[in-house]
């Protein structure tokens, strides 16, 4: 019986696991859990049941939707996984878990391998130091990486690709491995749903269908929460249609954070941001042009504020010292110029350009035009509408470079996320030693399972994975790959355990479609239908969420400063928008979607502004100021903070972890280091 | 409206269950107009919410008939510039016209295998369960792609 509107039909499911979202992280899951299922029926008989469940399509779902110009972790034959997890650590200012960088960081290569395989182009660089790109390299006969090729590095640990197709490559895989039998598309999670006689233990997940009028009830032993990041809780720069080229998938609303909290599972430094020095509006990459065409970042006078605030550097040891600095002091420099009027800010790629013609053969200046084209088209084609429409060809224009507003993420250069327990074998405290952790959670890093959150059979990878970052695609990949052993694992385990949800299907069906009903039930109270006393539309609650995080949270309205007077007001702000939440409206199953997405930024942000508040240093200076604690406190808060909510009593508890080295850091801060 | 669908090229994929651009857009924005309520041009595409679009291009991509094309952001872009692809098996060719007129062709790799060849497990080894608590993913011995590292950088284990 098909569903309606006003009642829609509910699907329910059982599982052994369940896989949300389809971005580079469930791809990997699923590529690597396939295997293993089979080696389970193959050995003992028994069939797991699985299903990946997406809101949009795997073919283009995820952060790599658009394609991507390179694959930013490749550690290399000739890189340490200790090098990595030290430059993960110093980026992110000291406070990441080695134990989860060095794993990643010893296992990636495996999957950039397997890219390779699938058909992935990636760009080699022959005998003769010339470079070629991934198909001509092929035709030439130049080694796969597996076999000794060597990439083009545009940077310590990116190599570049033909990235166009990268996610319909991994998607590809991951789609043959599962069968399409175990996939869903279409279908948006929005709640987990914790055991009924366990309520530690997780039971399954609910959603709907942006297409039909249904509601999917899943049950589950385990479950992979792995939905991506937090894009546009802070007021964008451009408010128009602009609003839609966030720097980071506009689709990433803190769903993998939002649903883990109301599950119970203890989030971890949350107060961390991504604020991404990118192409002024348009946001295309600045890593290529910084790195492989050795352009420079300048005030409007022509000074290179990296090398004129230099002294700056010097009021954040040791991270200032280290020979890269991390990428919040670099905006942190940046800032300066901009605050005391020398912006506008430009990448000078007139120059660098000139400079490399000054070398190059007229083919090589062809094929250098085209590779730093490619480099937006591949994943950020909106930049080259910026350039096509103000006339800018990179060699005869600069372009004006900006921070953008904040994202929240833990796969790219930010480390906010969900507490995971780690591999076993690295020397990972075992013990809490600061006090305030809540009796319930665990002591040390590691708890049974490897990604398994506190929550008993909830995992996660990739953007979900707080205190580690840097992984970006090839290790959201191998991150999901790492927990599906541990999933598979935890489900035979638990074989016999009798799932049962805490929450009766229908009363979940009735608190997903309560937008529906607040719609339905008001509508023709009025005239105008968005304007009612009774609901409010998903997308003014939005730009609500985005003024209070813009203006109190250290959004650009205050280049990035708060204070502890600003986050009381914050959080008045917050609370009452949480509740003006549940009187969203969807008029159509389409904004129903977004009614929920908006739904998860609102805890998102919340999260992250008690962090912040919680934390009373200014950790990530050029991401965010507490203007009243305006310093690095390494004595004080050389530590993760971390934080559980309790959905009932709708409050966060935040608190302390004790931050340990696993690799000697000190090696970061001697000049011989890099 | 950052992609539009240009009305005497979309025919509404007719020949298929569902659009070729409703079924890629990762943020659920395009839409088929089946009666013309909406737009007053029935069977066609449209984008519902411009403001939310990412310009990922994926559905002019997909688009059979190349109906799709993008006005970039109104709210930053001066007018007269365009950036459209054509993506084949296995490569893609860029236009770019500037608002001057200037003209671009390019053309780059995007795999290296036909569409739908990938065998995910072809020549990889089966896994023993018993391996399930062994560090390292099943491909591990066969990629090439392990870094074991060196013990000595691990300053806690002994």
């Amino acid at each position: 019986m098909a569903g309606t509107f006003d009642k829609p039909e509910i699907v329910e499911e059982d599982l052994d696991i369940l896989l949300i979202g389809g971005g580079m992280a469930c791809c990997g899951t699923a590529y690597e859990m396939m295997r293993w299922a089979e080696a389970v029926k193959a050995e003992t008989g028994t069939e797991l049941k699985i299903k990946l469940v997406d809101k949009a399509a795997m073919d283009r779902s995820g952060a790599v939707a658009q394609g991507l110009s390179a694959i930013n972790t490749y550690i290399g034959p000739e890189q340490d996984p200790a090098d990595y997890a030290r430059m993960v650590s110093n980026d992110l200012m000291g406070i990441t878990r080695d134990d989860l960088a060095y794993d990643l960081g010893r296992n990636v290569d495996d999957s950039v391998h397997l890219f390779e395989e699938w058909g992935l182009p990636i760009w080699k660089t022959d005998a003769e130091g010339v470079r070629h790109d991934g198909a001509e390299s092929q035709r030439e006969g130049l080694p796969a990486l597996k076999d000794g090729g060597k990439p083009v590095r545009s940077g310590k640990w990116q190599i570049m690709i033909n990235g166009e197709s990268y996610k319909w490559i991994v998607a590809e895989a991951a789609k043959k491995a599962l069968g399409l039998d175990r996939i869903q598309e279409r279908v948006f999670i929005v709640k987990l749903v914790n055991d009924k006689n366990d309520p530690s233990r997780i039971a399954g997940a609910v959603g709907f269908s942006v297409r039909d009028n249904k509601i999917y009830v899943y049950k589950a032993k385990a479950v992979m929460l792995a939905a991506g990041g937090c894009v546009n809780l802070f007021r964008p720069r451009s408010v128009g249609e602009g609003a839609g080229r966030a720097w980071y998938p506009v689709w990433n609303a803190g769903s993998t954070y939002a649903m883990a909290a109301e599950a119970g599972a203890e989030l971890t430094m949350m107060e961390n941001r991504f604020v991404p020095a990118r192409f002024k509006d348009g946001y295309g990459p600045v890593g290529a042009w910084f790195l492989l065409f050795k352009a420079q970042a300048t005030n409007a006078y022509g000074e290179n504020y990296m090398t004129k605030n230099k002294e700056m550097l010097n009021d954040y040891p040791p991270y200032g010292q280290a020979a890269v600095p991390a990428s919040c002091l670099r905006n942190h420099l940046m800032l300066k110029e901009m605050k005391e009027g020398r912006g506008p800010i430009y990448m000078d790629t007139v120059t660098a350009l000139a400079k490399l013609r000054e070398t190059l053969t007229p083919k090589e200046v062809k094929h250098l035009e085209a590779e730093a084209w490619e480099d937006f088209l591949d994943m950020c084609i909106g930049q080259c509408g910026i350039w096509v429409g103000e006339n800018i060809e990179p060699e005869k224009k600069m372009s004006e470079l900006m921070p953008t507003e904040p994202y929240l993420l833990g796969s790219h250069s930010g480390c906010c996320g969900i507490w995971v327990s780690g591999p076993t074998d690295l020397g990972a405290p075992t013990t809490e030693e600061l006090p305030g952790v809540p009796e319930h959670l665990p002591k040390g890093w590691n708890w049974g399972y490897r990604s398994m959150t506190t929550v008993k059979g909830l995992f996660t990878a990739g953007d979900g994975v707080g205190a580690s970052g840097h992984k970006f695609s090839s290790g959201s990949h191998t991150e999901g790959r790492l927990a599906s052993k541990a999933m598979i694992k935890y489900a035979l385990d638990n074989k016999d355990w009798k799932v049962e949800l805490d929450t009766d299907p229908a009363q979940l069906a009735e608190e997903i479609y309560k937008p529906v009903r607040n719609f339905l039930e008001h509508k023709d109270y009025t005239t105008a239908i968005d304007i009612n006393p009774n609901y409010i539309t998903p997308k003014m609650l939005q730009m609500r969420l985005q003024k209070i995080m813009d203006e109190y949270v250290a959004g650009v309205a205050t280049y990035y400063n708060t204070n502890d007077k600003m986050l009381a007001v914050a959080e008045e702000k917050l609370e009452m928008l949480k509740e003006d939440a549940a009187k969203m409206r969807a008029k159509d199953l389409h904004e129903l979607l977004r009614a929920w997405e908006n739904y998860h930024r609102i805890l998102t942000a919340e999260a992250h502004m008690k962090h912040i508040q919680f934390r009373e240093e200014s950790r990530y200076p050029g991401f965010y100021y507490r203007t009243d604690k305006n310093f690095v406190d390494e004595e004080n808060w050389h530590c993760f903070v971390n934080s559980v909510y309790d959905k009932q009593s709708k409050k966060w508890t935040c608190f302390k972890r004790k931050h340990v080295d696993l690799v000697d850091k000190s090696k970061l801060f001697k000049a011989a280091a890099h | 409206m950052p992609t539009f669908v240009r009305t005497e090229k979309c025919d509404g994929c007719k020949g298929q269950d569902k659009t070729a651009c409703m079924y890629i857009c990762p943020h659920d924005l395009m839409m088929l107009d089946k009666d013309g309520s909406a737009t007053g041009h029935a069977m066609k595409a449209w984008n519902q919410e411009p403001e939310q679009c990412w310009e990922c291009y994926s559905c002019v991509k997909i688009c059979p008939q190349n109906a799709i094309e993008v006005r970039h952001y109104a709210d930053i872009v001066p007018l007269g510039g365009s950036v459209q692809p054509l993506r084949g098996s296995d490569s893609i060719m860029w236009t770019i016209k500037f608002r001057n007129g200037t003209l671009k062709r390019f053309k780059f790799p995007i795999r290296t295998t036909s569409e739908g060849s990938i065998d995910p497990y072809g020549g990889k080894p089966m896994p023993k369960v018993a391996e399930l608590d062994k560090p390292g993913v099943f491909t591990k011995d066969v990629m090439g792609g392990y870094r074991a590292g060196k013990a000595d950088e691990l300053i806690r284990v002994k």
